[in-house]
């Protein structure tokens, strides 16, 4: 769908009209993201951070696919190949560092994509369909940055895979044997190795398929925006190319740098020392942590250090850990208040900032020992985590009275609107047209 | 045309008949459009160069690219296989009847006219260093071990597709076009032979 | 009726993370965490400045290749360095001569070329750095029961990797009264050596660096003192950890400025195309 005062693709060269006819590729790519596809002119730059992942994919698979050419999954090799990567492969110390802050990045553009969509609620009627897909995809990146940092073969690596396997043992009843079917082994060694390489290799392929699904249900109702007024006539609308394509490229533009910086100057800054030293099944380091980006899962995961009536505190910790992400896939159904944006929900927005700042300090104390104060830290955090999306939402979004909202995005942006009769004050949006 | 596919969208000052001193701002600007868009263009083309120059041979492989042999103990009439760029290499000490029978062949008749001078280093004829890929499809021709078949020439011989080659590794009878190469060499000492 | 159920799932994780709460919280103040000897008297490694430190760092030769002459000279009897090749030493400065003679005075595994049985054959350059144990059960046994481990990542492989080479090399030093008083269990045991820098606190390894007379250093290098030595290692360390560091710095800035400048164009671009647009 469209709006109906969207451009139409009139190819004028003789070629594209022949193209046009045998495969409108050009046509599909105009509607999508060329001219032909309107959105809200009112984005900020917060809109940004979608095209941004989309690139971040992108490199993630391209120096992926290169690194395979040099990389050799076998646990009697697989540390040393990675440095010969780093040594002898000519730029191979770019790639791999270019890989390897890749994951670090994308995840950081990910996550103030999901941050955006949660205070903008984005995740609301008509976009429940986004949402849901967009969970889809965080769980498959997970997934595949988990196996990707087990493929060095150092100590967190090997630690990584035996301790998040072990997640699964928890489980009653089928937990151990379910442990030993995943690693094809009793501890990660060849089997595991394999496998995390292959899925490694294959996932970003089903996460780019499912980005095609994530864009495909976008464009129906139309992308939203900073008021959360849907799009009513097109004075509300910019097409797509030039407008975005111009204020995403300065997007890109400015996260280039910042992915320069890192590569060039701070390529280790974000992992962690003991994956220099080889995997080592007779010795655990110190202190073991995931990547940054799952220490606010880890948080919640150890929060459970006491088992709750019948249930153990590690199958807790675990049910709980998964939990955490999984009730994102309940959110537009948790969240019923009319409004969208946080702009307008006075109460919404206290606690969407709280949670902004617990889950910042769930990502600081899972970085930590789990030693106290942060395991107390983490388990007060942790509390205000489930309560507010599982509690606080469906409360607030019936108990909050929203601020005035604008009647239109051109009167949000001009200050008014010709055209529009202004809504009286606290009442209920238009239904999305 | 990349001014129109930049500036697509109705502009109050392109459309038509905007006085001289505008159309000067316009035209200042498009430039901007296309000096972005050819400079990320650039940095496009720029970052390829890491992704292709990844595939070309790397520092380790680079290294083993010449090696050094020692050649003291093979008498005349033997032969060894030594192993360079992971190919093999021939190295053959000839005996003077073997030396005798490559200069006679008139080389006029030859595929591949080269003397048995041209094919070793001077005052060093005995020693015939050639690579043991045949030129045909890249086969490793029989002869330098002891007891395997050396061909009608007494050379070496290719079982895939039967080339023949003589005392000097020249081609003499079969498919191959050209003689068995001679790779670069010097003798850094009477017994100790650099390859590549 | 999802948002009931989401209540009733909230109130049960809420109920169980604070009954996990109240028992951590009750234990903490019971049973309060003792202290321990490596809480109190661990140290955070020295400040040790290197050429290669920073955006700017680059490699000083000299100085990496007097750390190489200490490693060779004094830490190669226990440590490996196994994911360095001969070949790698051009990049010190040393030219293919010196580095085919540096090869050659290190003995290499090899074969016998006529029984077949395993034996030693002076290096090549395109070797690596020979282990100086076969393999781990005999650094075991020859090392009072601690493997020596392999230095080619050393400074990578620990936090702040240069000065803790640094540190550790130049820590040693007898147990603080107040640790035997405060922990009298602590007592640096025999075949161990106290040192603060190393995170238990009592480390196998004999001091290596004894001072001037355990290398000579060529003309116009400073002398060969502990500290100096230790640095000197150091900055050797975070060359084979990372051989590429000058590289990566010098290409980095080339790219950074293009990204600026490309930013700067886009930059304009987009106020370009929005010009006559109010958002």
């Amino acid at each position: 769908m469209s709006f109906p005062w969207a451009n139409h693709y009139q190819p004028k060269a003789p070629l594209m009209r022949w193209l046009d006819e045998k495969l409108p590729l050009p046509r599909f790519v105009y509607n999508a993201v060329g001219a032909g596809y309107p959105v809200p002119r009112n984005l900020n730059y917060f809109w940004n951070f979608g095209v941004l992942a989309g690139f971040m994919l992108v490199v993630q698979i391209l120096t992926g696919v290169i690194l395979a050419m040099h990389y050799a999954p076998n646990a009697l090799v697989a540390f040393d190949s990675t440095e010969h990567i780093m040594r002898d492969v000519n730029w191979g110390w770019l790639l791999r560092y270019g890989h390897a802050n890749g994951a670090s990045m994308f995840f950081v553009v990910v996550y103030i994509h999901m941050f955006r969509g949660l205070y903008f609620g984005s995740y609301k009627a008509p976009r429940e369909m986004i949402w849901l897909l967009g969970v889809v995809i965080y769980l498959l990146m997970m997934a595949t940055g988990f196996m990707g940092y087990v493929l060095p073969w150092g100590q967190m690596s090997f630690w990584g895979a035996k301790v998040i396997t072990g997640l699964f043992s928890a489980i009653p009843l089928i937990g151990t044997p379910l442990q030993e079917w995943l690693l094809g082994g009793f501890a990660p060694d060849n089997a595991a190795l394999n496998r995390f390489f292959s899925l490694h290799f294959l996932l970003p392929f089903v996460i780019a398929a499912v980005i095609i699904l994530h864009i495909w249900a976008l464009h129906i109702p139309g992308s939203s925006n900073p008021t959360g007024v849907e799009v009513k006539s097109e004075s509300d609308t910019v097409p797509f190319h030039p407008y975005y394509t111009a204020k995403d490229g300065f997007g890109l533009g400015v996260f280039l740098i910042l992915f320069a910086f890192m590569v060039f100057f701070a390529p280790n800054w974000l992992g962690h020392p003991d994956n220099y030293i080889p995997a080592n099944p007779l010795s655990t380091p110190a202190h073991i942590v995931p990547e940054w980006y799952y220490w606010p899962f880890y948080a919640i995961l150890r929060a459970f250090t006491a088992d709750f009536f019948f249930i153990p505190a590690k199958l807790m910790g675990v049910m709980a850990m998964f939990g955490a992400i999984l009730l994102l896939f309940f959110l537009p159904w948790l969240d019923t208040s009319p409004v969208r944006s946080g702009k307008y929900r006075p109460l919404f927005r206290k606690f969407f900032y709280l949670l902004l700042v617990d889950v910042f300090i769930l990502g600081w104390m899972g970085g930590l020992p789990a030693e106290e104060p942060y395991v107390m830290i983490s388990q007060i955090a942790s509390i205000y985590y489930f309560a507010h999306f599982l509690i606080i939402l469906p409360i607030v979004s019936s108990i909050e009275r929203p601020e005035p909202m604008p009647f239109s995005i051109t009167e949000a942006v001009l200050g008014k609107d010709d055209k529009a009769v202004l809504a009286p004050p606290g009442s209920a949006p238009a239904p999305a047209a | 045309m990349a001014q129109e596919a930049i500036i697509e969208t109705p502009n109050p000052e392109t459309g038509g008949g905007a006085p001289d001193g505008a159309d000067d701002g316009v035209r200042r600007r498009d430039f901007i459009n296309i000096a972005a868009v050819s400079f990320a263009g650039i940095g496009g083309v720029a970052a390829l160069y890491p992704l292709i120059s990844q595939m070309a041979p790397s520092a380790d492989v680079l290294a083993e690219s010449s090696v050094e042999i020692d050649i003291a103990s093979i008498q005349p009439g033997q032969s060894i296989k030594a192993v360079f760029r992971k190919q093999p290499v021939f190295i053959r000490n000839l005996t003077p009847p073997e030396m005798a029978e490559a200069r006679k062949v008139s080389v006029d008749s030859l595929r591949d006219p080269e003397t048995l001078g041209q094919r070793t280093k001077p005052g060093k004829e005995n020693w015939l260093i050639t690579m043991g890929v045949c030129t045909h499809l890249g086969c490793v021709p029989l002869g330098a071990a002891a007891g395997e078949v050396k061909g009608e020439f007494g050379g070496y011989f290719c079982p895939c597709h039967g080339s023949h080659y003589d005392t000097a590794a020249r081609i003499r009878k079969g498919p191959a076009p050209t003689n068995l190469e001679v790779p670069e060499y010097v003798f850094n000492s009477d017994t100790v032979v650099k390859i590549g | 009726m999802v948002r009931i159920f989401g209540i009733l799932a909230g109130l049960f994780f809420v109920a169980a993370l604070s009954w996990s709460l109240a028992t951590g919280a009750y234990t903490a103040i019971t049973e309060p965490a003792s202290p321990t000897a490596e809480h109190e008297f661990y140290k955070h490694p020295k400040h040790l400045a290197l050429a290669s430190d920073g955006v700017f760092g680059k490699f000083d030769n000299q100085q990496i290749q007097r750390g190489f002459q200490v490693y060779k000279e004094v830490c190669a009897a226990c440590h490996s360095l196994r994911l360095v090749a001969f070949r790698d030493l051009t990049q010190l400065g040393y030219n293919e001569a010196e580095v085919k003679a540096i090869a050659a005075s290190f003995q290499v595994p090899g074969v016998d070329p006529n029984t077949g049985e395993a034996n030693t054959r002076p290096g090549l350059a395109i070797d690596y750095f020979p282990k100086p144990y076969p393999n781990d059960i005999a650094a075991r046994a020859a090392n009072n029961n601690a493997i020596p481990p392999d230095l080619s990542l050393m400074a990578k492989a620990r936090h702040d990797g240069a000065a803790y080479v640094y540190s550790l090399l130049t820590g040693y030093q007898a147990q603080p009264a107040k640790l035997l008083k405060e922990f009298p269990d602590s007592k640096t045991g025999p075949g161990l050596h106290y040192n603060p820098y190393f995170p238990n606190l009592n480390l196998a390894m004999a001091p290596p660096l004894s001072g001037p007379g355990q290398v000579t250093y060529g003309e116009g290098n400073p002398q060969p003192t502990v500290d100096q030595m230790a640095k000197d290692v150091s900055a050797f360390l975070v060359w084979t950890a990372e051989p590429k560091l000058a590289k990566r710095h010098q290409t980095g800035w080339p790219v950074l400025l293009f990204l600026i400048v490309l930013t700067g164009l886009a930059y304009l671009a987009y106020q370009n195309v929005w010009r006559d647009k109010k958002h």
